[in-house]
């Protein structure tokens, strides 16, 4: 067992004094000392917001205009989707996709009326500034947000709990986007978020973002919820986290999104590698990520290795679990279904959901499914 | 009498003549927060001093728990399997993971005794 080392040019979030009060430990992540869990723990965290509602700070992403003549149409030229059809205060996730047609980050994307309002991964944020700033050069400026504060309520009271304070977030349907007033504080507003659950993301302004948090955390539903637990409530949610389950390396197809591919933009073009992911729409990609239900309970972390076969020999399987054809891209322990969930990519033969497989935990081989995700089904406001 | 030893690794060991019980110590459970899964050696099973002799996870990660001493497994702590939550609840009790039967005693004393792994936690603080 080993200590986490500390680093003193770590940078913090406008919250980092409450979050030390609320008893955080505190990580490394993307650049920031970062709240990982409270005193609630992992496990509880993810509990408490499947039934009640968590509060996360998410202050390291980065928040962004996009002006221009414009801006929707700038922006569809670095990724596949349909920007220009986004309804005013609607919200999209699309993606920054590269030449091969993968993945350089992936992106919510509100249009309000006059620009578009970004949200980025925090360990890309320099990178897709940059990005922007290059490739939309005269045709929108880049305007980074580094003095608001980010801040997710979510779980099955997140709309109880801050329509109590404003009565308008009610009535809001999942990815759509308001600017509401609490208390005085002015904040933008999508219904959002990473956890499967319904919830809210609040851009608010980092001087008043502890009297924000604070009036959340008045409420007995809300607790402080860690990155730890929202780790592993997106994991079972199914939904991809940056860096791991999608990369430069990863094609918008193979990493089965081909839904945030506009039906426009499929027949149209214009984006990045959008020759190889129109090819491999019509195609099939040659490997996909899929969901793993591992049997037992032993977790299978990210990079354990996928064989073929369910480990035992056979007429139809005469060399079992000897192929590799593929590898875990994120696993763990899921709190609410009670054991190990894991996602990764399989070779493409290998993607139907039913399809026995092996994992290679600390060269052991043991069975496994390939599952349909999400593990825990999403339960969004549809309005 | 038994008496309990401790390494830099956070491992626990109560010794009884060439017989003893390994387990982490309420420090490591604590850090390591809710563990969802336990892997412990099998009785018969050769370990080395300072080698991997078990695994624990938590939500977050996997570690993994190393022999104090070098000898051969008796009994895994088969309760853990069901229970794993048990490490969290009683860390130097209920929680242990493994016994064994000590091949050299001798390598007890480059173990820390109470005093000495106190200092190390204080310090880790």
């Amino acid at each position: 067992m080993s200590a986490v080392p500390t680093d003193t040019s770590l940078k913090r979030v406008p919250l980092h004094d409450l979050h030390a009060e609320l008893g955080a430990k505190f990580v490394p992540f993307a650049g920031y000392e970062m709240p990982v869990q409270y005193k609630l723990g992992v496990l509880g965290e993810h509990l408490h917001t499947r039934t009640k509602a968590g509060l996360f700070d998410v202050s390291h992403m980065g928040q962004l205009r996009l002006r221009g003549a414009n801006p929707a149409a700038a922006l569809e030229t670095l990724v596949p989707g349909d920007i220009q059809a986004l309804k005013p205060w609607r919200t999209r996730y699309t993606l920054l996709t590269n030449d091969q047609g993968g993945v350089l980050d992936d992106l919510m994307v509100t249009n309000l009326e006059d620009h578009l309002f970004l949200i980025v991964n925090a360990a890309t944020k320099d990178a897709d500034i940059a990005h922007l700033k290059i490739h939309l050069a005269g045709q929108a400026t880049v305007e980074p947000l580094p003095d608001r504060a980010l801040l997710a309520l979510q779980g099955p009271a997140a709309a109880s709990v801050l329509s109590r304070i404003a009565p308008s977030v009610a009535a809001m349907a999942f990815m759509t986007a308001a600017d509401v007033s609490f208390d005085g504080i002015e904040c933008f507003v999508t219904r959002s978020g990473y956890t499967g659950e319904d919830g809210y993301e609040i851009s608010v302004p980092g001087m008043q973002a502890e009297r924000f948090a604070r009036m959340l955390l008045a409420h007995e539903e809300v607790a402080a919820i860690g990155l730890g637990a929202r780790d592993s409530l997106r994991l079972e949610a199914g939904l991809c986290l940056y860096g791991h389950d999608i990369d430069e390396t990863t094609t918008v197809i193979e990493a089965d999104l081909a839904w945030a591919v506009g039906k426009r933009r499929r027949t149209e073009g214009g984006f990045p590698g959008a020759a190889i992911i129109q090819r491999q729409l019509v195609e099939g990609a040659p490997r996909r990520r899929v969901g793993i239900l591992p049997e037992g309970k032993a977790p299978a972390r990210e990079h354990t290795e996928i064989r073929i076969g369910d480990g035992s020999a056979g007429q139809s399987n005469p060399e079992p679990g000897t192929k590799k054809i593929g590898e875990i891209t994120s696993g763990g322990f899921g709190p609410s279904q009670g054991g190990p969930v894991a996602m990764g990519y399989v070779d493409a033969e290998y993607a139907a959901v039913g399809t026995a497989i092996t994992l290679v935990v600390r060269g052991v081989a043991r069975p496994a499914q390939v599952v349909a995700l999400p593990f825990v089904p999403h339960r969004y406001f549809r309005g | 009498m038994s008496e309990t030893r401790y390494t830099k690794s956070h491992e626990w060991i109560r010794i009884d003549g060439d017989n003893a019980t390994v387990g982490i110590t309420a420090f490591a459970a604590e850090a390591l927060g809710d563990v969802v899964y336990v892997e412990v050696p099998a009785a018969g099973k050769a370990l080395a001093k300072g080698k991997e002799a078990a695994v624990v996870e938590s939500v977050k990660a996997a570690s993994e728990v190393y022999s104090p001493v070098t000898g051969t497994v008796t009994e895994g702590n088969q309760a853990l399997a069901d229970d794993p939550a048990l490490v969290n609840k009683d860390a130097t009790g209920d929680g242990w993971f493994f016994k064994l039967t000590l091949a050299d005693t001798s390598e007890l004393a480059d173990l820390l005794d109470q005093a000495a792994y106190d200092a190390l936690v204080a310090e880790s603080h």
